[in-house]
């Protein structure tokens, strides 16, 4: 029996194992995150909350997620 | 009459009463002008109380990865008071140093705050937090066309201003002084030529405010609006200091219509007497 293929990305500072062909949504839902809650970058690009789904993941990727704060 | 003092800060704030004169951006007619960042208060609930002092109707935010630490419950709580002043966001895009940071940090704004709205800063250095004019320019020009409203954070540069211009900005907001250093307004004559050399533009004084008199200045020299947030953060009453900045900005903006008398080199005397004491004479 062979494992699952899995990738392995970077989410803010630490490593993530997702399964291939994972999306960006379903980091989301792995993090526990809600999707109004934040928004995302991958490699540095922004994908629009309506484009997640379709957004797949691949190993070595870089996600950012973010969120409201105060600022001047 | 001996002079009072401000009201304490624990009571609620008086309510202010509204300017006369709007100042319109992109079509929305705003009754205060005076912005104020949400950063660095001692608790929410100051934060709260200063922005119902303050009577702003523009409020700056930001937006952070979510590794770093909370803030605590104050921008939710701050959304509310806003709401309450008919108060609207203005997401900036701090801690980035290329246009291209800029652009995708706006559309992360945009889609988290519901707004088009974004306060563009591109820093060139991080000593003075000065921002970077060519970077600045690029994104202005790439968001513009992508539909944002940009309120572009920039020096007093008259040449670099008509670019962003130029860009599509409704509006340029040049600094007095280096982000939180509090010195007021450091390039008089650059900011008074910005003044006369674009008269129909906005032009709000951005970044290094530190006293209400500074931001009296500023209005009086007929700047549209300030924006500030460590000269009230940082208080030792941000409440109180919301309030007194609120009173010079409308001070200094009525000071602005009624019209300077202009400097004289020498003294003038006021008092509409002859040329000699009448009881001294030498007669």
């Amino acid at each position: 029996m062979t494992a699952l293929p899995s990738i392995t990305v970077r989410l803010d500072d630490r490593t993530v194992a997702m399964p291939a062909g994972a999306t960006l949504a379903h980091l989301l839902e792995r993090e526990r995150r809600e999707a109004a809650a934040v928004a995302t970058a991958l490699n540095g690009r922004f994908v629009p909350r309506d484009a997640r789904a379709d957004t797949a993941l691949n190993d070595g990727d870089v996600v950012l997620f973010f969120q409201p704060i105060v600022g001047g | 009459m001996p002079l009072t003092a401000h009201p304490p800060s624990t009571d609620r704030p008086a309510i202010v009463p509204k300017a006369t004169d709007p100042l319109l951006i992109d079509g929305v007619a705003l009754d205060s002008r005076f912005f104020l960042g949400t950063a660095g208060y001692p608790s929410p609930a100051t934060l709260c109380d200063a922005i119902r002092a303050a009577g702003s109707q523009v409020l700056t935010v930001g937006l952070k990865r979510t590794l770093q630490a909370g803030d605590n419950g104050a921008l939710t709580q701050a959304f509310a008071v806003g709401r309450e002043q008919g108060a609207r966001l203005l997401p900036n895009t701090a801690g980035c140093r290329s246009a291209r940071e800029a652009v995708q940090l706006a559309h992360m704004a945009r889609e988290l705050y519901g707004t088009a709205w974004i306060k563009l800063e591109v820093i060139g250095d991080d000593h003075t937090l000065q921002p970077d004019p060519f970077e600045l320019v690029a994104a202005a020009t790439e968001l513009v066309r992508e539909g944002f409203v940009v309120f572009p954070y920039c020096t007093e540069d008259l040449i670099v201003g008509r670019r962003l211009l130029d860009a599509g900005c409704p509006l340029l907001m040049p600094w007095g002084a280096p982000i939180g250093s509090g010195q007021g307004l450091l390039n008089l004559h650059g900011l008074r030529t910005l003044r006369e050399r674009l008269p129909d533009t906005v032009l709000v004084i951005d970044a290094g405010l530190g006293a209400p008199s500074q931001a009296a200045r500023a209005m009086e020299l007929g700047f549209d609006a300030v924006l500030l947030n460590s000269a009230v953060a940082q208080a030792g009453d941000p409440v109180a200091m919301a309030g007194a900045f609120g009173d010079a900005v409308r001070a200094g903006r009525r000071a602005f219509h009624a019209g300077l008398m202009a400097p004289q080199a020498f003294a003038v005397a006021s008092t509409p007497v002859s040329g000699h004491a009448f009881l001294l004479g030498d007669a």
